[in-house]
């Protein structure tokens, strides 16, 4: 008896034995797949962010010429700026100040920017349309709005960093190639070699480049094109989804997961949230052109038409992560506010949703995030045009940073917008994962575990 | 009581939204339409809103000539377009549908030509080619030994001696952009007019061969703008693109550029019409809107002012090239007498 439990024992510790060194086998057969599965992922995307970043870095410097310029009185003859008569209509006012502001415009700009090189360079004198191309074509406007703003600087001398012309950027910093013939160069020859002259002499810096922060897009003057329009395009449009998507999102969530009957109708409301989360964003975009501009007549390039296109886009993500957070809180915390006397909504306002917060936040924020990179709907409601104002309200017609990326990839001037593509890239990632870093912040500050 | 509050704000800007939305009315000029005339359009919408203060910068969108004339056929409003560009005329069809939506007064501005180049990598062979020989590379059927028969050539070179030994990709414009018609009515059809077996065809069959471009893989069509088309150009490097003027030359020194009948593209040939395959250029205004959008008249007559669009203009620097001086005058004169298209 015993010695046949033994030698089944055995028999049964010998399979054992031999299955155990199989199974671990799999074990570290599934641990090392799983470890290159990630290791890919992580190598894929540093490939991306070292691209992006190895790409893009350099575009937030550019070329920049410092010199002293000098507010010419002979070449600025201006009358003082108006100021209102006694008497005098608003519109009467207007018209004079519009009178003024033309003649301001009608300066000779570009000569003073000349002499400013010509004052370092005598010899120049007679070549102005060499120093000129050294200059980005913006660079005038910025004389220009200095004088308005302060009509005191006429007849001074000050020092100024004035933006290079993009094909002046892409030259000294060799992102063509220099020992292209004269043919396939985008610079006259004596443009090239001043560039280099003033380089080598330090008037000509590569200086960190406030334009791609402080300016809208620009086609006439590449140089100075910025992201500032369409940043203030995405933050109109993030706050409209933030100030809809989100009050409305958490209380259809708070509803459906806590008063809602469970019958039919709340059942086919639960799977259509679940399909609208999976809707394709360009159909949003459609739905937002048929309603929004051809039947409210909202108008054409808004963030206000954007903001609420995305609001729709974002509200079932909102929603199903309030109701996700919604249902880890455990019953018995309803259960003991009701014991104890309070109604519903108390148990749920008081209690429940304060829980739930943390991941509340976080479906909102992930949701708003997702919101900010999106494109494709906003190309369908005209987000996608040429802007070169700074939006100052959601009526206001303005691009986003996605649609900036999109448009000056598609820039001609391939040279340039290479690298500012990039650059906006990195600054619309960097927005990104700071709304992450705070959706994970937020999580940790008011995680509560059971 | 904070989501209470954040909930009351939302409805209440909700609220005001929908009330301010329907009084709104538009003070900046909307402009659509050609990739090709997007450059110049937005150069001057740029230089016009610096001019003049009292007017906003125009606002340029894409879509190619036919999207931009068909969001501006939507009707008549402030939800709708001032300007369509276009590298094209207005189709009768769109004429139609324009006047069946409300727009009736069309104004048509002429503003220059552009050209249409065939380029290719900078680091690959030459091409000096004839509308014939872009014919038989890309059409579905060409002439052998006197017969029609299927596109049987793989390498330029077996199209003509003269031409490099690289295999045959063509990147062309799809039909969304005008310069696809360009294309057709400047390279193909004159190339297949050189073939015997064509000509003897009846007019649709000709119209047909002429245009009938292979389905092998061979030809590539770009819905996109330039960019894809250089993307292409970069990714196979024996390819062949066609490209406005203004796009080739910023990017010299990545393309070159073909001879067509031996003529090499530059402002001056085309101008002179010596080089063969070019277009005007166009825009249409909305006469129902002169006087409603605040600047709209202004920013035509900017628009066809010799220091904007003329020679020695930022235009002119950009790729453009301008109309003459009776050509202007014309242009200027018909914008002024809005003199509508029928």
């Amino acid at each position: 008896m015993s010695n046949e439990t033994l030698s089944h024992r055995s028999i049964i510790q010998a399979r054992v034995a031999k299955s155990l060194r199989k199974r671990h086998a799999r074990e570290r057969r599934f641990r090392v797949f799983g470890l290159a599965a990630v290791l890919a992922g992580l190598a894929f995307v540093a490939l991306l962010f070292i691209s992006i970043l190895v790409r893009g870095l350099p575009a937030f410097w550019q070329a920049t010429i410092t010199a002293e310029v000098y507010f010419d009185p002979t070449l600025i003859q201006l009358e003082p700026r108006p100021v209102p008569r006694e008497g005098e209509t608003p519109q009467a006012f207007s018209e004079r100040e519009i009178a003024w502001q033309s003649q301001l415009t009608m300066v000779n700009w570009n000569r003073i920017l000349e002499n400013s090189i010509i004052a370092l360079k005598p010899e120049l004198a007679n070549s102005r349309r060499d120093v000129r191309a050294l200059f980005t074509s913006s660079e005038r406007f910025h004389l220009r709005d200095l004088v308005g703003n302060d009509p005191s600087l006429i007849g001074q001398r000050v020092t100024l960093d004035l933006v290079a012309d993009a094909n002046v950027d892409v030259w000294v910093r060799g992102n063509i190639d220099r020992s292209l013939p004269d043919s396939q160069q985008q610079l006259r020859p004596a443009v090239r070699a001043l560039a280099d002259e003033l380089r080598a002499e330090g008037v000509l810096n590569i200086k960190f480049s406030k334009a791609l922060f402080t300016n809208p897009d620009s086609r006439s003057s590449p140089a100075s094109a910025g992201l500032a329009g369409a940043f203030m395009g995405s933050l109109f449009m993030m706050l409209i989804v933030i100030f809809l998507a989100v009050p409305v999102g958490v209380a259809s969530a708070i509803y459906l997961e806590e008063f809602a009957p469970r019958n039919k109708i709340t059942d086919l409301v639960e799977v259509n949230i679940n399909n609208l989360a999976a809707v394709p964003s360009i159909v949003f975009g459609l739905l937002g052109a048929a309603i929004f501009i051809n039947w409210f007549r909202l108008p054409l390039s808004a963030p206000l038409v954007g903001g609420l296109v995305l609001s729709l886009m974002t509200l079932p993500t909102v929603i199903i992560a309030t109701r996700a957070s919604l249902k880890a809180v455990p019953p018995s915390i309803r259960h003991a506010a009701l014991a104890l006397g309070a109604s519903r909504v108390q148990a749920v306002f008081h209690h429940v949703l304060p829980l739930a917060i943390p991941g509340v936040l976080t479906g909102a924020i992930i949701g708003v995030a997702q919101a900010l990179g999106e494109t494709a709907p906003l190309l369908l409601i005209g987000m996608n045009a040429f802007v070169a104002n700074i939006p100052t309200t959601p009526f206001d017609q303005s691009t986003a940073l996605p649609v900036q990326i999109f448009l000056w990839q598609g820039n001609e001037l391939r040279n340039f917008f290479e690298a500012r593509t990039s650059a906006a890239i990195i600054v619309l990632l960097t927005m990104m994962i700071s709304l992450n870093a705070l959706a994970i912040w937020l999580r940790k500050k008011f995680e509560r575990r059971w | 009581m904070r989501i209470k509050q954040t909930v009351g704000l939302a409805i209440a800007a909700a609220a005001m939204t929908a009330i301010a939305a329907p009084a709104m009315a538009r003070d900046t000029i909307q402009i659509a339409g050609s990739s090709t005339v997007l450059p110049f359009a937005s150069i001057v919408a740029e230089e016009f809103g610096n001019a003049f203060s009292q007017f906003n910068t125009p606002v340029v969108g894409s879509g190619g000539s036919s999207g931009g004339l068909r969001q501006f056929c939507q009707g008549v409003g402030a939800n709708t377009i001032d300007i369509a560009n276009a590298s094209r005329a207005i189709r009768d069809g769109e004429v139609e549908s324009c006047a069946s939506a409300g727009v009736k007064q069309i104004l048509e501005v002429q503003f220059g030509y552009d050209g249409i180049v065939f380029a290719s990598r900078a680091d690959k062979g030459a091409f000096k080619l004839e509308p014939k020989h872009v014919f038989a590379a890309a059409a579905a059927q060409v002439e052998r030994d006197g017969k029609l028969v299927a596109n049987p050539y793989t390498r330029w070179s077996q199209v003509d001696s003269s031409l490099p030994n690289q295999e045959i990709i063509l990147v062309i414009p799809a039909s969304n952009h005008g310069t696809r018609e360009v294309f057709e009515e400047r390279v193909l059809t004159p190339g297949c007019q050189a073939f015997d077996s064509i000509k003897k065809l009846d007019k649709d069959a000709q119209g047909k061969a002429c245009l009938d471009l292979r389905q092998d893989g061979r030809i590539i069509e770009i819905a996109g703008d330039y960019t894809e088309t250089l993307a292409r150009l970069q990714a196979q490097a024996d390819a062949v693109g066609v490209f406005g003027l203004s796009f080739y030359e910023q990017n010299r020194d990545r393309l070159q550029v073909a001879t067509m009948n031996g003529v090499t593209p530059s402002l001056e040939t085309i101008g002179s019409g010596e080089y063969p395959v070019s277009r005007p250029l166009f825009f249409y205004v909305k006469g129902e809107h002169i006087g409603v959008i605040p600047g709209l008249a202004q920013y035509v007559e900017y628009f066809l002012n010799e220091q904007v669009s003329g020679f020695g203009s930022p235009l002119e620097e950009a790729g453009l090239i301008p109309l003459n001086d009776e050509e202007r005058e014309q242009a200027l004169a018909a914008f002024k007498a809005r003199k509508a298209v029928k």
